[in-house]
């Protein structure tokens, strides 16, 4: 009995949503598809909050095509599967003519299918990858060709680097990233036992051993440097045994592509002064634009807290969407997706950004040393590089392009010039 | 070769100050301001040796204000300035010649010079050569450092001409020990090279190592018929043996361009799709090239044809491979030297694979100990009483948070530790007795379900640190005193916090011990457990002693997540990550029995510790075939390493 | 047989009238086959929910029946996920490449198309070989077999060593939190073959199946809830007959079932691996509904929220444990889900997304402490179903099951 009244229940609750949707045609939707609960909350629940300000920014200024903008939110609850779902619901329950969301690669896949059959628009924040280019989904955040080969070109070249640490978490991520930075070493005459890669499980603490591994690499005489996709709270015990060590970021430098303002502010950072990470934003970035947004983000959340590169890739997407649509003179999915290739938006860090037709976009590359206070104090930037979907370093995706505008694909064999697929495979 | 070399250096600054009379930096500085404001290492270096070697007094001021970004560029006439930061987004210029200030000016009217650590490092070294006479103590420490961080053959000199100005016996030490490193690196005197060698013979450094193995790094090559002369050959290498089989060895040759290459499948692919003439590659219909035999066989008839490279057979492989001679050659030139050197390296390595090992058993006494630290509440709560705990890893996080909390009030870490470990105790033991009063007593019957309802509060003890703490990791950190490691030699090291968790271990075991076996407490607790009924016929209340017990259990977890939250992090997980092993740790061990924790806690330590030694590259693989094998020990000693025999062994 | 098998427990046909009448009224509402008013992403979470509520059934029968308090079962369910999964990426895969490697002049050889789908599916965590759990991957039929097979044999052969050494109550408990424990880490391995932590996605699009999600979802919904009723009855089946009996007796107590002969261990072992194939069948239809499969799913916590599910919903009966799974799950994604409004309470707001966990652990305390019987009690109260009067005299330790009037009937 209950579990039928309880069914019944949900339905209703459901089919009220469904009525509400049909009665507010007057404005236009945007979907936010970030966890605000669950392991990923922590960083996304921050992006939430950056599309909220937008949003109310947006509507401050009148709005988008003489209708005030909606904030639909859900809660996918770092639970992978549930994010198909609230997509789906976000597009066929509530109408939502774009999504803003998602952290993980693995969410990311989950989402996929679901936005490519109901052909919705979604904009994701993060550094990722890549390996992916979808027709639904505009890449906002660094491909690997914008994070990681940089860092390791001032690896070698600014440092000085001949022996590598790769030390990752056990996931997509690091995995697929230390795979192309293997390949990319190697090309650079880098021997294959100049690289030391190691994987950990989420939230590892025990770091002692991998951290004795590391030093003794330098007992060859080369000048080891490590690169580190260790993912959040892992870092903490990390840089405590670094530091316990003695390990100065002069003797062995640490980058990090996963480590960032926010995650700063969970540390100590006394002991992990100098040692480096890759972002194409960072909060100490000198630029009026810059100074405006930190100061409307912390009027709205609060004196102590941070800006990071996820929530300027949503920045960038959100006015990017706004100017496509207004260009467009619509929401429509296939006319704004038009619109935005070769659009242009201002960057938080200086010159501007602009949108490719691999839907990724072309952004300049800052190496920060971290500072006393958990900021980063920018020591390299970058022109603007576009962003590449396809690694050139990696033998089976080097033949590969995606141009969405010319060819309409986003797996393209430049070898046998076919199109290996229009949608993704997830 | 150096000395000519700072001689015509000396010879070239000796006509620029004749000529100019120049006695300003600024000059020097000028010439080179696009590679300076570029700050780049790979255009970096002729900069900085201008300003080392422009002999002017102000060149170190000079350098060690660019190292420590205090160097300036003024955006209007490209000029550089040594600047502090004052109000108002200005900046306070001071001129390198005179020292003067020459006024503040505004941020973005200026250029800040950032070195990145490349470059820093450089110009410590070109540092060095101030600063190794410096009367300084810290600076000259800084120009060893710098000089071991980069050694360089033109350092050797002037490091053994500071020897006698050194007042400092630590840092006479320190530089003799440079020196002897820089002799073998690149002294030009093969026999002082070989002494050196000698001396250093059996030194565990790390230094050492990366001095020697640069020495006996070979390069493989290979050269028709003979090898050529003048080369230090470490080996001649024979394809097919020793790791170095044919096929990499006919990879050289053609990436030589001595032999031409094979013809991989996709290879064959393309040559047919390139030669398709009316449906058909060379008489074969399409259709059928979609197996290997097929597209051989057509490949080869082009090949006849003379329309693709025909395939390399067997036999020409074998007859190039028999024309080269393949070799590893040492990068040194001297083979004296490097006979020397690979002896020593020899010596070292078995020590240092001792060292390791050693290094590997504090490691896993270490895991061990914060293995026995988290479960030795439950050795208490489970072990003796029998209650299943699931919220054990709850009050573990309850202690690490309480330290946090404290931490933030008492801003002194030595003190908010102090205060911190009864405070913990106290919180964890209040929750603890809270809860057995309020739910685990009324399951006393029902073991399955204490687990249940002990699970309900572990989820609602972990949201509540979320709601409260929030999700991210919160900072607790270890006193001053605690930082940095015990440090034996290159290879063994330990940090003093994970010693400090050794000892509280250690003292957690004799606590234990004292209150089971000496006091009044432990008596009735064991009595209790043994038989209730008996135990309360005696005069002891069960309930009671049940409530105490379970208190001191939740409490001693409690001071254990300080200790785990010094080193590790403070989350609303951090339980979580611990309970299942803790269970583990108890039930391998034996329950009812505080050894078996400590042996099981030990075999879980080193276990762990040595698969990762064997399987180096992935940590998680360590921790999967560790509880594998923890299910299947547990299969054959259901009880544990350490068995209750007789009556308290029923269940 | 005296009486017919339906007639000794009315309550199976009324549990599946109702899942008949639910099933129907989904249909009526959907927007595949209806008038549209359930969406698609709600039949989707009610078709999970049926699979939820066949593994509490399972859970139920080992737990609730035969007093093995399994703390591993969705290990058994992700496994079967995952087996059909890999069915499912194959297929779909080495369509798009087939299709994709017939554009080019030289037909593809055999190896080629393999190569090619693994590269797709392994391109993503840097790999290209396929390794060797998936060698019938290209077969259906194979590969549903092992849906079955593969947690089955699992089941079996752990089941066999823990029985065999007399592991029990808590120990065996904290036995197969590690095994879970164990089983996820190693997938989250790249190296384990199975695409590490982004484990297998777009489960949801059958290949070869051009029909809408809106039509996908009903006929998965159909799936479950006959999977549902077929495992309901058959679970029902089991526990009516000696065998039953039997089961109930080793949970009761088990030396005294040994003592009187029963191969105690071979009852369980049975138990256990039957219960391990239900949880994988209803794994196989739960995965390609939530349209994504990884190591999470199986975190030792699943299968404790199992758990949860079923002591709330009441155990030791059947229909206590489908709605307890029903129940608690739905509720928890409305919870979570942000619908329920907040309860501003001046100084303070409740928000359910950060106090419902906190509110279900406490219900599930009070519900062990004070409702040993769970929801399906309430349903011995309608039905003037009363626990007998003990005279005081405790039965054993798990003093709320209903012994003493099981044994009369």
């Amino acid at each position: 009995m209950n579990f039928l009244k309880s069914t019944l229940a949900g339905s209703m609750v459901f089919a009220s949503l469904a009525t509400s949707a049909l009665s507010a045609e007057d404005t236009i939707k945007v979907g936010v598809l970030h966890s605000l609960s669950g392991t990923m909350a922590i960083s996304e629940t921050t992006l939430k909050d950056t599309m909220l300000m937008l949003i109310e920014q947006q509507n401050a200024k009148g709005g988008l095509l003489g209708k005030q903008l909606e904030a639909v939110v859900v809660d996918p609850a770092s639970d992978w599967p549930l994010f198909a779902e609230k997509a789906r619901e976000l597009l066929t329950v509530h109408d939502v003519d774009v999504i803003f969301g998602n952290w993980t690669s693995v969410s990311r896949k989950s989402v996929l299918p679901v936005i490519e059959e109901l052909n919705g628009l979604l904009f994701y924040p993060v550094q990722y990858e890549g390996e992916e280019s979808s027709k639904n989904v505009f890449y906002t955040g660094a491909a690997p060709n914008q994070q990681a080969i940089p860092a390791t070109d001032y690896f070698l070249d600014e440092l000085g680097v001949e022996k590598f640490a790769l030390l990752g978490t056990d996931y997509v991520y690091p995995r697929t990233t230390n795979n192309i930075l293997e390949s990319y070493l190697k090309g650079k005459g880098i021997a294959d036992e100049d690289i030391f890669v190691n994987y950990t499980p989420f939230g590892h603490s025990d770091w002692s051993k991998i951290v004795a591994d590391v030093v003794a690499l330098g007992a060859d005489g080369k000048k080891v440097g490590v690169i580190s996709t260790i993912n959040g709270d892992a870092n903490i015990g990390f840089y405590k045994e670094l530091a316990a060590a003695g390990v100065s970021a002069d003797d062995i430098p640490v980058v990090a592509f996963s480590v960032g303002e926010e995650e700063l502010s969970g540390l100590d950072t006394a002991n992990l002064v100098g040692h480096l990470a890759a972002w194409n934003y960072f909060q100490s970035a000198e630029s009026d634009l810059n100074d405006e947004f930190i100061e409307t983000w912390k009027a709205k959340m609060g004196e102590d807290r941070v800006t990071n590169d996820p929530m300027e890739a949503h920045f960038i997407g959100f006015n990017m969407w706004v100017n496509a649509a207004t260009e467009a003179g619509t929401t429509d999915v296939d006319a704004v997706r038009d619109a935005m290739y070769g659009q242009e938006y201002a960057n938080l860090t200086g010159g501007t950004a602009v949108m490719l037709p691999n839907h990724h976009l072309a952004k300049p590359v800052l190496i920060g040393e971290i500072q006393e206070d958990g900021q980063f104090d920018i020591i390299s930037q970058t022109v603007e590089v576009p962003g590449d979907a396809w690694t050139d370093f990696l033998p089976e995706s080097a033949v590969l392009k995606s141009d969405w505008k010319e060819l309409g694909c986003g797996m393209y064999n430049t070898e046998t010039e076919t199109c290996v697929q229009t949608l993704s495979n997830y | 070769m150096k000395q000519l070399l700072l001689a015509a250096l000396a010879v070239l600054l000796v006509c620029f100050s004749a000529t100019a009379q120049e006695t300003s930096i600024q000059p020097v500085l000028q010439e080179h301001q696009e590679t300076i404001l570029k700050s780049s290492r790979k255009t970096i270096g002729p900069a900085i040796d201008a300003i080392a070697a422009s002999g002017l007094p102000q060149a170190q001021a000079v350098l060690e204000a660019w190292a420590n970004k205090e160097m300036w560029s003024r955006e209007s006439d490209g000029q550089f300035f040594k600047g502090e930061e004052a109000e108002d987004k200005q900046v306070r210029l001071i001129d390198f010649d005179t020292g003067d200030v020459v006024g503040a000016i505004a941020k973005s009217d200026l250029k800040q010079l950032k070195p990145n650590s490349g470059i820093r490092a450089m110009i410590s070294t070109a540092l060095v050569r101030f600063q190794l006479m410096d009367p300084d103590p810290a600076k000259r420490q800084d120009a060893l450092t710098s000089i071991q961080r980069d050694p360089e053959a033109s350092l050797l000199e002037p490091l053994r001409a500071s020897f006698e100005s050194e007042t400092d016996p630590v840092l006479l030490a320190q530089k003799q020990r440079l020196e002897r490193l820089l002799t073998i690196g690149y002294d030009t005197d093969t026999s002082a090279r070989i002494t050196a060698i000698d001396d250093m013979s059996g030194d565990l450094g790390v230094d050492l190592r990366a001095t020697l193995n640069p020495l006996v790094a070979t390069t493989r090559a290979v050269a028709p018929e003979a090898v050529p002369e003048g080369i230090n050959v470490a080996k001649i290498l024979s394809p097919g043996e020793d790791d170095f089989t044919e096929a990499q060895a006919y990879d050289m040759l053609v990436a030589k361009g001595l032999a031409p290459p094979r013809i991989p499948d996709d290879a064959i692919r393309n040559a047919l799709a390139d030669n398709i003439s009316g449906g058909r590659v060379a008489g074969f219909p399409l259709a059928i090239l979609d197996n290997d035999e097929n597209r051989r066989a057509a490949y080869i008839r082009l090949a006849e044809e003379g329309l693709a490279p025909p395939f390399v057979t067997e036999e020409q492989i074998q007859a190039s491979l028999g024309q080269h001679v393949f070799f590893d050659s040492y990068a040194d030139r001297s083979p004296e030297v490097t006979e020397a050197a690979v002896a020593a390296l020899r010596k070292i390595d078995t020590k240092v694979g001792l060292n390791q090992s050693l290094d590997l058993v504090l490691d896993a006494l270490s895991l061990a100990s914060i293995y026995f630290l988290a479960a030795i509440g439950l050795a208490i709560t489970f072990g003796v009483m029998g209650v299943i705990n699931m919220a054990h890893g709850e009050f573990i996080m309850m202690g690490a948070y309480t330290g946090y909390v404290v931490q933030q009030i008492i801003p002194d870490h030595t003190i908010s530790i102090i205060v911190a470990i009864p405070l913990a105790f106290a919180v964890t033991f209040a929750a603890g007795v809270a809860m057995e009063r309020l739910v685990i007593r009324w399951l006393y019957s029902r073991p399955l379900e204490t687990l249940l309802a002990t699970f309900g509060i572990s989820i609602a003890l972990q949201q509540l640190a979320k709601n409260i703490f929030g999700t991210q990791a919160r900072p607790l950190t270890s006193p001053g005193w605690l930082d940095g490691a015990l440090v034996m030699n290159d290879v063994v090291s330990i940090s003093y916090i994970r010693i400090a968790i050794f000892v509280l271990a250690l003292i957690f075991l004799g606590v234990f011990l004292f209150i089971m076996k000496r006091t009044r407490l432990g008596l009735e607790t064991r009595a209790v457990t043994q038989n209730p009924r008996m135990a309360a016929s005696m005069g002891i209340n069960p309930g009671r002693v049940n409530m105490l017990t379970f208190g001191l259990g939740s409490g001693i977890a409690g001071v254990a997540g300080v200790a785990i939250g010094l080193y590790a992090k403070v989350t609303s997980e951090l339980g979580s990550d611990y309970i299942v092993q803790s269970f583990m740790t108890v039930v391998v061990g034996g329950v009812g029995n505080i050894w078996g924790t400590l042996l099981g806690a030990t075999m879980i330590g080193f276990l762990q510790k040595g698969i990762e030694w064997l399987n180096p590259s992935n940590t998680l693989a360590a921790q999967t075939y560790m509880i594998v094998f923890i299910i299947i020990f547990i299969q054959f000693r259901p009880r544990g390493i350490i068995a209750l025999k007789g009556r308290a062994a029923g269940d | 047989m005296q009486r017919s098998f339906i007639a000794k427990n009315p309550s199976i046909l009324i549990f599946l009238a109702l899942l008949a009448l639910f099933t129907l009224g989904v249909t009526v509402l959907s927007e595949g086959f209806g008038i549209g008013v359930i969406s698609t992403s709600f039949v989707k979470t009610l078709g999970k929910t049926l699979c939820l509520c066949l593994i509490a059934v399972a859970m139920d029968l080992i737990w609730g029946f035969t007093g093995i308090l399994s703390l591993g079962h969705f290990a058994f369910f992700g496994l079967g996920g995952y087996m059909i999964g890999m069915w499912l990426m194959y297929e779909r895969t080495r369509m798009i490449v087939v299709d994709s490697l017939s554009q080019s002049e030289i037909p593809a050889t055999q190896s080629e198309i393999v190569d090619a789908i693994g590269n797709q599916i392994f391109g993503v965590v840097g790999s290209s070989e396929f390794p060797l759990i998936w060698i019938f991957a290209d077969s259906l039929f194979l590969q549903l077999l092992m849906v079955v097979l593969v947690p089955g044999l699992l089941a079996l052969v752990f089941g066999w060593l823990a029985f065999r050494s007399r592991v029990t109550g808590v120990y065996l408990s904290i036995l197969t939190q590690a095994m879970t424990l164990a089983l996820a880490l190693y997938l989250f391995q790249n190296d384990s073959g199975l695409r590490g932590n982004n484990g297998l996605s777009g489960l949801q699009n059958l290949p070869g199946v051009t029909a809408s999600q809106d039509a996908v979802s009903m006929w998965f919904l159909w799936a479950s809830a006959f999977a549902l009723g077929a495992g309901y009855l058959l679970a029902a089946w089991v526990v009516s007959g000696k065998f039953g009996s039997v089961i109930k007796g080793i949970r009761d107590n088990e030396a005294r079932v040994r003592f009187l002969g029963y191969s105690v261990e071979a009852y369980k072992l049975t138990v256990f691996t039957l219960t391990a194939c239900i949880a994988a069948i209803a794994g196989a239809l739960y995965y390609p509904q939530a349209g994504i499969i990884n190591p999470a799913e199986i975190a030792p916590i699943a299968s404790i929220y199992l758990a949860v599910w079923v002591a709330i919903g009441g155990r030791g009966r059947l229909y206590g444990a489908v709605i307890g799974a029903a129940l608690v799950s739905l509720l928890s994604s409305w919870f979570t889900g942000g619908q329920a409004p907040d309860i501003p309470l001046g100084v303070y707001t409740i928000k359910w997304v950060d106090w419902w966990l906190v509110l279900l652990g406490l219900s599930f305390v009070l519900v062990t402490l004070f409702a040993p019987k769970g929801m399906g009690g309430l349903i011995d109260l309608w039905t003037d179903r009363r626990s007998p009067d003990r005279h005081g005299a405790d039965l054993g330790p798990d003093a709320g099951a209903l012994r003493e009037q099981e044994a009369e009937q």
